[in-house]
Order: structure tokens, then sequence, then C-alpha cells
């Protein structure tokens, strides 16, 4: 690298890099992130969804539960027969639509980021567990994630709601073991091309213990492509509990879960075609944000991978 | 080659015991008494109960019953439905035709639609046709499975009236069963207008199926082609005078197959659970609507089967995909 120049007149970010100061980790990763434009895009729609999930106690206009008889499927206010009041309408019991489709915001993000952290953490735990100890451990754990990943992503969910019943909790758990060996297999991978690397040989020979090796040593080295797996697995999780809810296994009605009013709205679709097509645009807009956001994470942190190995 | 296929099955054998064992913990892991809750609401006395609980094997010791349950697998035998008594492989027998129709076509379209779409965007890289068909793939690749059927029926079923909701084939036509495919049977069917009914009842289904793995192969298609497409070979083919179309049908998409075929060994699971939400959308009488009507019905034999079966066929299709892979590309039949 070359020294660094005049900062003032070009800021390191958006530089080329040979002209400036080796960037900061973060300033890097936001380059390559920033240059993939539907990323950012993608961004900006997650934040609003964000917003709209941790504020709809506040911001939704009407409680999500609460009936209003006297208005039961009432169109948006944009076509014939809308009412202020109900800004997307109503539901066939006269339920807001907005108001759910907010708290539903709240239940879908949080099933996604809740079944991510319960799977990342085991997961990793695991991976490198299988990684550290090859002849003990290695072929027991393998050998159980081949198992569960002979059963695509719903259906082994739908063996766990069998067992477990449905419900909020048990979508998350569902949705968790379901994702769980695909970070089991991606940590170990990564933590075993890290192993084998002069780095992790001087640690060990300077006396770090195994604890200290796996963590301060192979774990930040192999976060890289676990982040990616994430976002991929946030995504794949609104999805699935999306799916649950729509197949009545899932979270259950009255809570406001959007595959959950799809499915009771399918009654509906010649005479209140908004009830089936708003919560489906939630979830799809909600997955293509995640899945874009996915690649523009990947581009910026692959080239580091690269460079790494 | 056939060295390569026992060495795989070999690797499988574990698997396959694991997934026997889930299948048959399904039963046995459900909290409390597995009768009671199978009966639901419907009150028993002593003697049904002790009689259920020896019919289904459960008053033996565990090993017992595994061992008694996997015997039965070998022989075929996948229990009983508790709900319409009948066997549970005859019903799967019945059933599995139509999802294995609905799969394959959605595959067969998917497989077409993508190729084309991907290699359309890849020799027209930067156009606005490349944009439009990767900006297609992502949405598609997002798309709610569920959500989609129901915006597609509401477009096409209710609002032009081209294809019809529910169903494998509108009911005034009797088409005798013999292979179980509909296309293939109505085909055969004398009345006219069978074997198009049954299309049009196969199409709106197979399309939303499709509609993900699409996505994924074009863009697949797009990417790896791509890469041929710069290959010294490909410049070596042109300049031997080759017609463009030649260049690109014979030497590039043949190369550029590889990473595609892995893409859809990927998405054969997606298909399979997709096949659950799209034959209970489209009332597609398939394995998918059984397994979640069983479910519904705390029929559990049939529940354990539905597991079984999919995972046993999830694992067959990816052999399936390795066992190609391996033809379309020697060096990794040769390789341990």
């Amino acid at each position: 690298m070359s020294p660094p120049r005049d900062m003032n007149a070009m800021p390191a970010t958006t530089a080329p890099p040979q002209a400036s100061a080796p960037p900061g980790p973060f300033a890097e990763f936001w380059r390559g992130f920033s240059a993939n434009r539907g990323a950012l895009v993608a961004l900006v729609v997650f934040t609003v969804l964000a917003l709209a999930a941790l504020l709809a106690p506040w911001i939704a206009p009407h409680d999500p539960v609460r009936q209003y008889r006297e208005a039961m499927l009432t169109p948006p206010i944009w076509m014939d027969g809308g009412q202020a009041r109900f800004l997307l309408g109503t539901d066939e019991l006269g339920r807001d639509l907005l108001s759910r489709l907010l708290h539903g915001a709240r239940v879908s993000l949080g099933i996604g980021l809740a079944s991510v952290v319960l799977s990342l953490i085991p997961g990793v735990l695991l991976g490198l567990l299988a990684a550290f100890h090859q002849r003990l451990l290695a072929p027991v754990v393998m050998r159980v994630m081949d198992v569960m990943l002979a059963l695509p992503g719903l259906l082994l969910a739908i063996c766990v709601i069998t067992v477990l019943g449905p419900g909020l909790t048990n979508t998350v758990i569902a949705i968790a073991i379901g994702s769980l060996p695909e970070y089991v297999r991606l940590t170990r991978a990564a933590a075993l091309a890290e192993l084998g690397k002069d780095y992790v040989t001087a640690s060990r020979v300077a006396g770090a213990s195994t604890r200290r090796l796996m963590f301060s040593a192979v774990l930040p080295n192999c976060l890289a492509p676990l982040i990616v797996n994430a976002s991929l697995s946030f995504s794949a999780a609104i999805l699935e509990a999306a799916g649950l809810g729509f197949l009545g296994l899932g979270v259950q009605a009255p809570t406001a879960e959007w595959g959950t009013m799809l499915s009771s709205a399918r009654d509906y679709i010649v005479r209140a075609p908004w009830v089936v097509t708003l919560p489906g645009l939630a979830i799809l807009l909600s997955v293509l944000s995640v899945n874009l956001m996915g690649d523009g994470l990947r581009d910026a942190l692959d080239p580091r991978l690269k460079r790494a190995s | 080659m056939l060295n390569f296929l026992l060495r795989r099955l070999a690797t499988l054998l574990p698997t396959l015991i694991g997934v026997t064992l889930v299948a048959f913990g399904l039963i046995r892991l459900v909290p409390g008494d597995p009768i009671a809750i199978m009966m639901g609401e419907r009150a028993l006395d002593d003697a049904t109960h002790a009689r259920l609980m020896h019919e289904l094997g459960l008053d033996q010791p565990l090993w017992r019953q595994y061992a008694d349950y996997v015997g039965g697998l070998l022989h075929g035998d996948l229990g009983r439905s508790l709900v319409s008594h009948e066997p549970v492989s005859h019903e799967f027998l019945a059933l599995f035709p139509a999802t294995a129709e609905l799969a394959l076509f959605a595959l067969l379209l998917a497989i077409v639609l993508g190729m084309a779409l991907g290699t359309g965007a890849a020799l027209r890289r930067g156009s606005l046709l490349d944009q439009g068909v990767m900006g297609v793939a992502t949405v598609g690749y997002s798309m709610p499975v569920f959500w989609w059927g129901l915006i597609l029926i509401m477009f096409f079923s209710v609002g032009l009236g081209w294809t019809p909701v529910s169903g494998r084939i509108a009911v005034e036509y009797d088409v005798q069963r013999v292979t179980g495919f509909m296309l293939v049977d109505a085909a055969f069917h004398d009345e006219p207008g069978a074997w198009r009914s049954a299309l049009r009842h196969l199409l709106l289904p197979a399309l939303v199926l499709g509609t993900s793995t699409t996505a994924v192969i074009a863009r697949m298609t797009r990417s790896s082609l791509l890469e041929v497409l710069r290959e010294d070979y490909m410049r070596s083919a042109r300049a031997r005078g080759l017609s463009p179309a030649r260049v690109v049908l014979v030497h590039g998409l043949r190369n550029a197959l590889i990473p595609v075929i892995t893409v859809i060994g990927l998405k054969v699971g997606s298909l399979l659970a997709g096949a659950v939400l799209t034959e209970t959308i489209f009332s597609w009488p398939g394995i998918g609507k059984w397994l979640i009507d069983a479910i519904a019905r705390r029929d559990y034999p049939v529940v354990q089967a539905g597991i079984l079966i999919s995972a046993c066929t999830f694992i067959a299709v990816n052999l399936l995909v390795d066992l190609l892979y391996g033809v379309v590309n020697p060096r990794i039949r040769k390789q341990g």
C-alpha cells in the first residue's frame, strides 16, 4: 500500500484503493456494498420495514385485532367505497389491514431474526466443535446434519410442528432447526480451511487453549460466509414462516402474521382482492429486500475472502 | 461408473437409517399418550385403547418397535391410515403420480424457460433484455409460492377465465388411469378435449411451482455462459467459421451446463416443499396435500410415511443429479 496522500482532497471511501490509505474495515465494506445499487435501495426499503416493525404499536392507526363489524371488507382508500379511516381497507372481519400489516412486520421480521440467532449460535458452536475434534465429534455431528438435510426446509419444519404443535414460538424453533445444518457445514468447512494456516499453528504453539483458538483465532476469520448465509436464511425464514402460517401450521389467528392473513383471505379473491394482494406484497417486499442486501453483502465480503486465502 | 454409484450409495446408508429414525420417532415424540392424541375428541374405552396400542405395536419395547418398523418398510409396508384404514402404501401409490407429474412438468418448464432467458441475457449482456431478465429473476426467486399462486388464479382463472382453479382435469372426462400421469392418460383417452383439459389444469400449478427454479436456472445459465463465452475454445469455434447459433448452443451451453445441473439438484428440495404449498392452493390431489391433510386429521402413520417418502425422494433425486453430473463431466467420476 502506498503512503497516505492528501486526505482532504481525496476521501478514503471514494478514492481508488491504490491512491489512498488502506480503508478501515467498515469503509472497505461500505465501498463494496454501496457499489451494488440494488443493495442500497434494498437497504432503504428494509430500514423502512424494520422501523415499521419496531414502531408498529405506535404508528398503527387501529388495534390489529379489533373488529369493525360495520366496515367489513372495506376497500382501500383509492378504490370506490374506500374510507379515510381505513387507508388500506379492512379484512373479512372488519380489521384494519394497514394496522395488521404493520404488526405483521413485527411478527415476520421477529421470527426471521429469532430463528437466525437460534440457528446461528448452535450452528457455529457445533461447526467449530466438529472442526476441532475431527476424529471424535465430526462423524457424529455431520451424519446428523446429513439426515436433517435429507428433508427440505419446509418439510423439516412441518415435522417439528407435528411434534410440537403450531404457534409462534414453535414456528421459530422449527425454522431454526431447519437452517441449522447449513451453519454447521459452513462453519466447519471455513474453520477447517483456517486450521491449516500458519497463524493458527503459531497461536497453538504460543500456548493458546482450544477455546481461545476457536473463538479468538479461527471464528473471526470464518465470519464472512456466515454473515452472507445469515442474510439468506433470514429471508428464507420469513418465507417459511409465512408458508407455515398459510398452511395453518404456523402463527395462529388472530395474531397478525402475513402468511396466516393470506390463508384466511383465500376465499375473498373475487370480492376483495386487496385482502390477498397486500399481505403477499409485504412478504415479497421484505424477502426481496433482504435477498438484495445479501447480494450486496456478498459483493462486499467475498473479495476480502479471496484476498485472504 | 458402477464404482462411482456404489461409493455414493454407501455414503447414503447412514442418512437413510437416520431418516427412518426420524420418521419412526415422529409419532413417539408427540408429547402425551399417542392413542389419545390420534383419536382426538373421540372417547375411548380401555379395551379399544389396548387394542390400538397393540395394533400399532406401541406396547412393545422401543428397539423391537423400530425393528418391526424397518422390517415392514423393507416389505413395502408403510402402516395403515387411521382415517381411511387403507394401507398407506396404496394411498401413496395412488397419489404419487400426481405430484410427480406436477413436479416434473414444473421442472421442465423451469429448465426450458430458465435456460432460454439466461442464454438471451448472457448474449445481450448489459442490454435492456439482460437487465429485465435479471430483475424478474430476482423477484421470482423471492416470490412466496402460495401468494404467487393466488395472484395467478386471480388473474388467469378469475379475471380472464383461461385456466381452471383446481383439480387435474374437468369432471366430465372419465379418464382411465393407466400411468397416473393425467397428461399421458388423457392423450390416449378417446373423448376429444381431454388432453387439452388436463394441460390447462396442469399449466398454472406447474408455473407457480417452477417460478423460483426458473429464476435460479436463468441466473445460473447467464453467469456460467458468460464465463464460458470467454474461453479460448469458444473463440476457436467461432474462428473455424461455425454459425453463431451452433457456437452458442453446442459449444457454449454444453459447457455451461454443469453448474446448471448442480442448481437443479439443489432446487429439488424447494420443488418438494413448494409442492406442498402449490397442491394446497390448487387442490391438486398429490402427496403434499395428502401430508397437510393428514397433519390436520392427526393421521400420524400417513404423516410418518409422507415425511419418509419426501426424504427418500429428495435423496434419490440428489443421487440422480450426482450421477448426471458424472455423465456430463467425466472428471468427477474418476476422482474419489
